[in-house]
């Protein structure tokens, strides 16, 4: 028992005030691109791995954000920022060129949603596939440093308790019946939030004749959080943002 | 001396031509197969090749005895041919896989069971008898974790036996593979298991890298020694964040919240190490062949090797209470047992395999990058109970703590710190390169073969779970099915390793 106590004076709080208080990431973090011109876009187009660099934009639903197009064009093209808000509400909003840019903080759910799921709103998330990387950044939303519950955002662990459905993997045809089996058992109104680059055009799996490739080709997405993975952060401020629960 | 003729002696990471392998008739390889089973030989791969119109059936074992070095041998593949699986069980899966691939019989297979296709038309196993009762638990669960099925057959609360179904996350990669460029292989491998991701970016670099300095052609670059020391320090910060994050989860599991929460928390600081080192959390995108992509500062260095310092001490007290505390301990303790034996005939590897008394790790007896100057501390334990493998994990989780700091340091000693340059490499026709590697979970290996033009027409990769998922169902057998979630735990294996 003493140890237990001494172990928790040690260990102290460690929540991060976000978003009252702004949070900085390292900045080798390779977060939202911000193109710089369109001069080497073309150079690094060929170097892309996904495909995903076109007429000197970058479709950030299929970038995995490797940064091969920052390296090979000298950050001339493209330069990674540290910026982890990057959510939108559509699929075109994802692609981000020289004029055109993602603001996650007008990311937001109409009115009616916001109202209803503000403060409480339960998810349950889908695996259809994928790497378990997004998984894995999923669960740490629920260690102190996160803790995504204290905007009364859980993960619950039936459909039908939930409010919507956080969806990862490129959806394997394999899984494509167990998705949607648990949509349907999800009560209406329901979100759709496509979490990670497979979740969204299918990540590196994409031309596999064994998925999907992609949430929205079988379901109506609300909500697109890019990256391989999203950091934790990333999705937070998405969830965060949509519901205006920085209140 | 050679002890068998039927069998080529192999070195992991060189390349060898498919011409020097030798090939048998069906029955003649199985006799001495059988030979080096008896023998207390390992499989490593056994999987089909494409062999001039015909399909090879290419087997690679490992044995204690000879230092270094694999087994590789192979016949023509026949319909109906008598099964390895019976006499050997821990050809289960990769001879299952054999069946659906090339869509023939293994005569006597115990379970020639769908493993990744058509597996929603598949009737599960039924146990007969008026007392047995069934749970089925997935492909969708509880939790955030990857798809699976496991159906329980017990009476009353005893699991009698437990099925375990994958595939449902069966997205084509090994098929896919070969009709890319050099360039996307890497992303798509590191997508096999996102939380492996840097041993498997580094078995196929390990692979390009044998094949084109097999080549004699003058293009394989000198190893440097500073890209391999970082190579093996974000290998060993891979293996610190995972054992972490388990021991976390198998506080969560046993409802010691305080553990649970500390270590959860800790695993995060690890995985922001791999973060500075590569700007992924997962270390995506760091190692390609010929070259370590991310350069590290000294600066840079210096704040991880103090971060490091900070880790190992909190993860040491927290290991200090969760290890001290009688509730945890009494559910730890005689849970999902896997006896040495079991564990030897299924072939289990990795932190189960040790827990169950079993002295295996790659990086000590096949090593590769930088392990060959590093004395590796191989930790076993008897009991191959949950316990064991939470203590091993704890271990292991410090030793790579120490480890790393021990390559940070080493490598601001050098001279000579730059990366390598990128270079497209030509790769050496019809040729064979298998390389293994210690991931956290055990043994994982990838092989690659190439065309008479030097072209990449098979890679077959191993996640160290293909040898262990039916170490989880036989640890059950017994036990309560409210302990398996601690159980999976403590094993904690990858679908998506399996599902390919």
């Amino acid at each position: 028992m003493y140890q237990i106590l001494w172990n928790r004076f040690k260990q102290g709080k460690r929540t991060h005030a976000y978003p009252k208080a702004p949070l900085e990431l390292p900045e080798m973090y390779r977060g939202l691109p911000l193109i710089q011109g369109s001069d080497k876009g073309e150079e690094a187009a060929t170097h892309c791995p996904q495909q995903a660099i076109f007429s000197s934009s970058i479709d950030l639903g299929k970038c995995i954000f490797c940064g091969e197009c920052e390296q090979r064009s000298n950050s001339e093209f493209v330069r990674f920022s540290n910026c982890f808000e990057m959510s939108t509400n559509t699929r075109e909003e994802l692609i981000v060129s020289e004029y055109r840019s993602i603001d996650a903080k007008s990311c937001l759910g109409r009115k009616s949603i916001r109202e209803l799921f503000g403060r409480s709103f339960q998810l349950r998330q889908v695996s259809a596939g994928g790497c378990n990387a997004c998984e894995s950044d999923i669960n740490v939303l629920n260690t102190p440093f996160f803790d995504l519950a204290r905007f009364g955002v859980q993960i619950v662990a039936s459909p039908r308790h939930a409010d919507g459905l956080m969806i990862t993997g490129p959806v394997t045809l394999n899984m494509k019946h167990a998705l949607l089996k648990t949509y349907n058992a999800t009560p209406a109104p329901k979100l759709v939030i496509a979490v990670g680059s497979c979740a969204i055009a299918g990540g590196p799996f994409y031309d596999s004749p064994e998925v999907i490739g992609g949430v929205d080709e079988l379901l109506p997405v609300d909500l697109f959080i890019p990256g391989c993975p999203p950091h934790p952060m990333t999705i937070l401020s998405a969830i965060v943002n949509y519901l205006s629960l920085h209140h | 001396m050679k002890e068998n003729d039927a069998f080529i002696e192999y070195r992991p990471g060189e390349s060898l031509p498919l011409s020097q392998i030798p090939r048998m008739h069906y029955y003649d390889f199985y006799n001495q197969a059988s030979l080096e089973i008896d023998r207390q030989a390992q499989v490593v791969h056994y999987f089909p090749l494409e062999d001039g119109g015909k399909k090879l059936l290419l087997l690679v074992l490992r044995k204690k005895s000879l230092h270094h070095k694999l087994l590789i041998g192979a016949a023509y593949a026949v319909n109906d041919a008598i099964s390895f699986t019976v006499r050997s069980k821990m050809f289960h899966l990769f001879e299952r896989e054999i069946m659906e691939e090339l869509n023939l019989r293994l005569h006597g297979h115990p379970w020639p069971k769908p493993l990744r296709k058509e597996i929603q038309n598949y009737k599960l196993f039924t146990l007969q008898g008026s007392e047995v009762h069934e749970v089925g638990v997935g492909p969708v669960h509880a939790g955030v974790i990857e798809p699976g099925h496991f159906r329980f057959s017990a009476v009353g609360e005893e699991v009698k036996f437990l099925e375990i179904q994958l595939g449902y996350q069966h997205r084509g990669i090994e098929k896919l593979l070969p009709t890319l460029s050099l360039a996307r292989m890497p992303t798509l491998i590191e997508g096999v298991a996102g939380d492996s991701a840097v041993s498997l970016a580094l078995l196929f670099a390990n692979v390009i890298e044998g094949l084109t300095l097999g080549g004699g052609e003058g293009q394989g670059l000198p190893k440097s020694t500073a890209d391999s020391i970082l190579r093996t320090l974000a290998l060993e910060l891979e293996r610190s964040c995972n054992h972490i994050g388990d021991l976390g989860a198998l506080s969560g599991d046993v409802a010691f919240l305080p553990a649970a929460a500390y270590f959860g928390r800790m695993r995060g600081e690890v995985l922001n190490l791999l973060l500075q080192l590569s700007g992924n959390r997962f270390g995506k995108n760091l190692i390609r062949p010929f070259s370590y992509r991310i350069p590290l500062t000294k600066e840079r260095a210096v704040t991880i090797i103090k971060k490091i310092d900070e880790v190992k001490r909190e993860v040491e007290e927290v290991g200090a209470l969760l290890f001290s505390t009688p509730s945890v301990l009494a559910r730890f303790e005689h849970i999902g047992v896997l006896a040495h034996t079991t564990a030897l005939k299924l072939g289990v590897v990795g932190v189960a395999a040790r827990a169950s008394n079993i002295d295996y790790d790659v990086r000590r007896d096949y090593p590769y990058e930088y392990y060959h100057d590093i004395n590796v501390p191989v930790r076993s334990l008897a009991a191959g109970d949950v316990l064991s493998r939470a203590r091993i994990r704890y271990q292991e989780s410090i030793d790579a703590l120490i480890i790393s700091k021990n390559l940070l340091n080493h490598w601001i000693s050098l001279d000579e710190r730059a990366t390598r340059a990128v270079a497209v490499p030509t790769l050496s026709a019809s040729s064979l390169v298998i390389s293994l590697c210690e991931a956290w979970r055990g043994e994982m290996s990838l092989a690659a073969v190439t065309d008479s033009k030097g072209a990449i027409v098979k890679i077959k990769i191993k996640d160290p779970s293909f040898h262990n998922w039916a170490g989880l169902a036989y640890a059950m057998r017994g036990g309560e099915i409210s302990d398996f979630p601690l159980c999976n735990k403590s094993f904690n294996l990858s679908y998506c390793g399996v599902d390919l």
